[in-house]
């Protein structure tokens, strides 16, 4: 076994892999840019080198400073994670050549299923099923609309070298196709340095099944059960389980077999994992074999009790794999979140920043469930332009499906970012959905639930009613305090607190009396005629960010943020303001005029901080709603920003090559 | 005696009722409140004791005689309690004469002022009124001026608190001028010496009263005002909470209530909130927030000069002013508005009794015609004669820049500070190293490595705290996880503070 391995990664990741090494008695070293220079991964670490300033392409990809770091450290083998260089073959062979030992697969593997096309000739060799497409490279647009006439639309536009979605795109019309065709083009050659192509038929409704396999030197090759990663947004996942919940035991067998026949026709020889679209009808092809460990293998892990980094660990030191296809035994079920830096209400733009507040949930056991975090950030850390926008991995493991969505449902509500946009109250909006809790999915799930983007939804039902208590208990123990300050007057009544209030919440209100248990305050709630009567037990404090406690003697997690003379609560997928009034002010306050906010109309603002890369159009020009008007790009990824409305350009503010921050006026309009 | 009472109630009944319904209605739909209700909100629940509800006015001329004598006279005054403390208030009733200045209506104030000033407890005004009641001429006159007068006596005796509900011209913003602090609420409350029409006659101006004394005004480009909010009940709802922060008068020392955080509560997040670029800035609200007592901050002129950061928080349940450079806009730099608003909360944090923690980074005062011509010096020397003639405890930390001069204004240790930490990350010098090096090695300055070989010395040897903690200009030097530890315990160490000036009438402030 090897005494040293160098991880050739970031973020979580790298800290997970580090973890694992660990618990082995293996040592560990960290590579780091300019950018990550107090990561966690960096702190983690046995030991940590400088590879390069902040942009990927001058330090995680180079792979000379890599094989540099394993030779001044004295690491026997690199561990590449995923993205990067985890399935450069380039970078296996480098590896090769200098004795050190690559943690994954073997350099020709890489090659057959790295590249996309030519994982789909050995697929149909090794008889997988797969879906109708041109394997060949693409030479220009008008030789792409030919193929796709062929094939049949809708079609998909795919970079070879790519993966998780980048460079992906759906064509619906020729015109698609050659529009696409030239924008996966560029988007494949700068996010992969590869600029290969290709079109293949786009199954409709589909969902996303993958099986995870692992082998040996030894030519042993086992499938740990599938995952299922249908819920994604831009062909980008965002929510992942295992199992999955349209599998029956056949079709789990009869894919896991093919992917391990697949497997075992390149003498596969880590951990990868076989990816299928599958149809409603549980018909599946293959869609491409992902030579690494995938961001999702945590639910994996999860139901197998297997870690799949020791797994890779000990097959790279040429182990037998410890266990046959029989041993493999799903347990339960797992359900994984993927946190993003990205704002769900603004049509998910990527967020930078300082993370002000970062405080996950406590990991291990809840309840029947487990929590697991997979994390590379900690509070005080930088989301930066520089790198993948996933801030952590948020995983539950339960008995049931439906226990692991309560669990991470409850997680979700416990996990505090501030600083940074990010997608948790979408997530926990997703927990909620119906469709979502009932199994029914597809790829088009965010499109087709979400067709106009996302708004934070106001709680309804018995979440208004839980956080209305929760406002009020809050308020109720601020009062506490109000009446022990410094220097009362001496009077035959004490400062008198009305029990009697006014929850405003949201849009609404609701009546409420306290009374005192020695436990804590009991709220009395009456809305709409109906009276509630909830206990609230806590031991929150104020200054404290999340509320842990039970209402009416059910458990409730909630967010909580002061604002001016109340409180904003998140919990259960809806967040609302919070005021609690005496009746006096309550009855003022409906005096008061409602305000509405300033026209922004007139502008372009910049949606998010980044680079001006085109504008396309100029002082004067007539626009149309729809119709583009420049380009920003932050975070490798370029965001068209549309005219909402028609109307004509008055004057540029900005100019090619500006980089702006948040809300800067780019064009104003007449 | 059974009809002699009922007669109280029905006099009460008719005094309460100000102008009546039809007003009332008026002032509502305005989205305003009455004068009575705005001092329910602001006091604790049936705390109210009126005074003077049944003063009428005396005069008779322009038919002044003639028509209703409406109890009360426009103002409504008395006192009561917030959160069981006590407070005098006045509030303008616009719906009787407009909320005018009478020779009565002032005396109800005069009487209020007096008294607040006697039982050494704060003043709040409510002003949405019309000015002063021209019928009585030159009476009126007397009066504004027997309340300015007050209004200076009380000044750093007890704190003097103006809201601005409505309009308030003329001789009525004097007043509030004089007090400690004014907030208004936006759309409905402007204030300005003349009004839009004499603009207009005088100046040919065409400007609206919004544009021309509004909130957004007061609390952006004047300065006049300290904060605003969006309706009265939200405005009197925050000046509870400021009440609670704000000592009764300069002798009784801060209020104080049970804290529900850990003085010695670590933040690692500190560690790294001081990016590694110098040139990049960082949120300063960010420290503040998480140093003092659950995050609970009252900021004081948050829109005016925002480059520096002022308001009231708690350490260990007892108020503290904060002071701090904003290195998020302007990149911190101490300008005249800067200056001007930091020495003005100072002056008042020093008159009251409130301890003042200042963070510092600072790169300097802001060069240019604009700031030199708008008389920088004067402006600036409010801040150094503010901090250096304050006896309350002083606690700053230096977080990263303290340069030339803004260094010493900003609470050093030579200008009085009682404790001085610095972060690791401090810079205290002269200027930043390459404008030092530009005039030391001037001779270099054809040669771009020789240039930065003495870049790098001299960025060695002054861009650190060290230089500075070895003479003792800095206590310690102290890690930023710990900074709310170190600030609370240096706080309860000085909290007998005495400090001893010579007598003398008063200082004189370069004002």
């Amino acid at each position: 076994m090897f005494t040293k391995i160098l991880i050739a990664n970031r973020g979580e990741i790298a800290c997970r892999v580090i973890k694992t090494a660990r618990r082995m008695g293996i040592r560990t070293v960290a590579v780091y840019s300019d950018a990550d220079r107090d990561a966690l991964h960096v702190e983690m670490a046995d030991e940590a080198v400088h590879i390069g300033p902040a942009p990927a392409a001058q330090s995680y990809l180079v792979i000379d400073r890599i094989v540099e770091a394993c030779r001044s450290t004295g690491a026997q083998a690199v561990h590449p994670g995923y993205g990067f260089l985890s399935e450069r073959e380039a970078f296996a062979d480098a590896l090769k050549a200098a004795g050190i030992v690559f943690i994954g697969p073997n350099p020709k593997a890489i090659a057959a299923m790295g590249d996309k096309i030519e994982s789909k000739k050995a697929a149909a060799a090794a008889n997988v099923s797969t879906v109708p497409g041109f394997l060949g490279v693409i030479e220009s647009p008008e030789h792409a609309v030919t193929i796709a006439d062929e094939i049949g639309y809708p079609v998909m536009i795919k970079a070879s070298a790519g993966g998780g979605g980048k460079g992906m795109r759906i064509a619906h019309s020729s015109a698609e196709v050659a529009e696409g065709f030239a924008r996966a083009k560029s988007e494949a050659a700068s996010s992969f340095g590869d600029d290969r192509v290709f079109v293949e038929k786009f199954i409709v409704d589909p969902r996303h099944i993958e099986i995870q396999v692992l082998g040996d030197k030894h030519g042993n090759v086992v499938y740990l059960g599938e995952r299922e990663c249908s819920i994604q947004r831009r062909n980008q996942k965002v929510i992942e389980e295992a199992p999955s919940p349209l599998l029956d035991e056949a079709t789990r067998r009869k894919m896991g077999e093919q992917a391990v026949a697949l497997a075992r026709a390149v003498n596969y020889d880590s951990a990868g994992t076989v990816e299928f679209v599958a149809g409603q009808d549980r018909s599946f092809y293959f869609l491409e074999m992902n030579t690494r460990l995938q961001v999702e293998h945590p639910v994996t892990e999860m139901i197998t009790g297997i870690d799949l980094v020791e797994e890779m660990i000990r097959v790279a030191a040429g182990e037998k794999l410890r266990f046959s296809q029989d041993d493999v035994k799903l347990n339960g079920w797992a359900v994984e979140s993927r946190i993003y830096a990205e704002d769900p209400t603004r049509n998910f733009l990527p967020s930078t920043g300082r993370l002000v507040a970062y405080r996950p949930p406590e990991e291990g056991a809840d309840g029947a469930a487990v929590i697991r975090n997979d994390t590379g950030v900690t509070e005080g850390g930088e989301i930066s332009i520089y790198y993948d926008p996933m801030i952590a991995k948020l995983v539950t493991h339960a008995p049931s499906r439906a226990e692991a969505i309560a669990a991470q449902a409850r997680a979700l509500d416990a996990f505090a970012i501030d600083g940074i946009r990010h997608n948790i109250p979408f997530l926990s909006a997703l927990m909620a959905h119906p469709r979502w809790q009932g199994g029914k999915l597809s790829t088009g799930f965010i499109a087709e639930e979400f067709p106009d983007g996302f708004a934070m939804p106001e709680p309804q039902g018995e979440a208004r009613l839980r956080m209305a208590a929760v406002a009020v208990a809050i308020d109720h123990l601020l009062n506490a305090r109000k009446r022990q300050i410094s220097g009362q007057m001496r009077e035959p009544d004490a400062v008198r607190f009305a029990s009697e209030r006014v929850v405003a919440i949201g849009g609404g209100a609701i009546d409420a009396t306290v009374s005192e248990l020695d436990e804590g305050p009991v709220i009395h709630l009456k809305d709409a005629g109906q009276e509630h009567v909830l206990p609230v037990i806590s031991s929150w404090r104020p200054g404290d960010r999340v509320w842990h406690g039970t209402v009416g003697g059910a458990r409730a997690t909630m967010q909580v943020r002061p604002i001016l003379n109340g409180v904003r609560l998140d919990h259960a997928g809806a967040s609302v303001e919070a005021r609690v009034y005496t009746a006096l002010e309550a009855r003022l306050m409906a005096l008061m005029p409602e305000k509405t906010s300033a026209d922004t109309g007139k502008h372009l603002l910049c949606p998010m901080p980044g680079l001006v890369k085109s504008i396309a159009v100029v002082e004067g020009q007539e626009v149309k709603a729809g119709e583009a008007l420049c380009i920003v790009e932050a975070m490798k990824m370029e965001n068209v920003l549309r005219a909402e409305r028609d109307a004509t350009v008055a004057k540029l503010l900005a100019k090619e090559g500006d980089s702006l921050p948040l809300d800067a006026v780019i064009m104003e309009f007449k | 005696m059974r009809d002699i009472i009922d007669k109280l109630e029905e006099r009460r009944v008719q005094a309460r009722c100000g102008g009546g319904e039809q007003r009332i209605a008026a002032q509502h739909k305005r989205g305003k409140l009455t004068a009575r209700e705005r001092i329910e909100l602001l006091l604790d629940a049936g705390s109210f004791e009126e005074f003077d509800m049944f003063v009428q006015h005396r005069c008779t001329d322009f038919g002044m005689d003639k028509g209703d004598k409406i109890p009360g006279d426009g103002v409504v005054t008395g006192w009561g309690t917030v959160n069981g403390r006590t407070v005098f208030v006045f509030s303008k009733d616009f719906t009787v004469f407009g909320g005018s200045l009478s020779e009565t209506h002032a005396q109800k104030i005069t009487k209020i002022q007096d008294m607040a000033v006697k039982m050494r407890a704060p003043i709040v005004g409510i002003f949405d009124a019309g000015g002063a009641r021209i019928q009585e001429g030159v009476a009126a006159l007397g009066g504004y001026g027997e309340v300015f007068r007050r209004n200076v006596i009380a000044s750093g005796v007890i704190p003097q608190i103006s809201v601005i509900m409505g309009p308030c011209a003329g001789g009525d913003v004097y007043s509030p001028a004089m007090t400690d602090f004014i907030f208004m609420v936006r759309d409905t409350s402007y204030m300005f010496v003349t009004g839009p029409d004499v603009v207009k006659t005088v100046t040919n101006e065409t400007v609206t009263a919004e544009d021309l004394g509004g909130a957004r005004v007061h609390t952006t480009k004047s300065s006049v005002a300290d904060g605003a909010y969006e309706n009265d009940v939200e405005a009197l709802l925050q000046m509870r909470r400021l009440i609670d922060f704000l000592p009764a008068n300069n002798l009784d020392g801060v209020p104080e209530w049970p804290s529900h955080d850990v003085p010695n509560r670590v933040d690692m997040s500190l560690d790294t909130l001081i990016p590694d670029n110098p040139n990049k800035p960082y949120d300063i609200k960010e420290l503040i927030l998480k140093v003092v007592d659950e995050g609970d901050f009252f900021e004081i002129q948050a829109t005016y000069a925002a480059n520096i950061v002022t308001g009231f928080a708690r350490v260990e349940g007892r108020t503290v002013g904060i002071v701090a450079n904003q290195p998020m806009v302007l990149a911190g730099v101490l300008d005249a508005d800067a200056s001007r608003k930091a020495a003005r909360f100072v002056r008042f944090c020093d008159a009251f009794g409130i301890p003042i923690v200042t963070f510092v980074d600072v790169p300097g005062f802001l060069p240019g015609t604009a700031q030199e011509y708008g008389g920088l010096i004067k402006h600036g020397a409010k801040l150094l004669f503010a901090y250096s003639e304050a006896t309350v405890p002083l606690v700053t930390i230096i977080t990263r820049k303290a340069f030339g001069g803004a260094y010493d204004v900003m609470a050093s240790k030579h200008t009085g500070a009682d404790v001085n930490y610095a972060w690791p990350s401090a810079q205290i010098a002269v200027m930043g190293a390459k404008g030092a090096v530009e005039i030391i090695f001037r001779a270099d300055l054809g040669d771009p490595e020789k240039i930065a070989a003495r870049t790098k010395e001299y960025e060695d040897r002054f861009m650190s705290p060290f230089v500075a903690a070895e003479r003792g200009y800095i206590d310690d030097v102290i890690m930023p996880h710990s900074t709310r530890k170190r600030i609370a315990r240096a706080l309860a160490m000085l909290r007998h503070k005495e400090a001893e000036r010579p007598w003398r009438k008063h200082d004189n402030i370069p004002l």
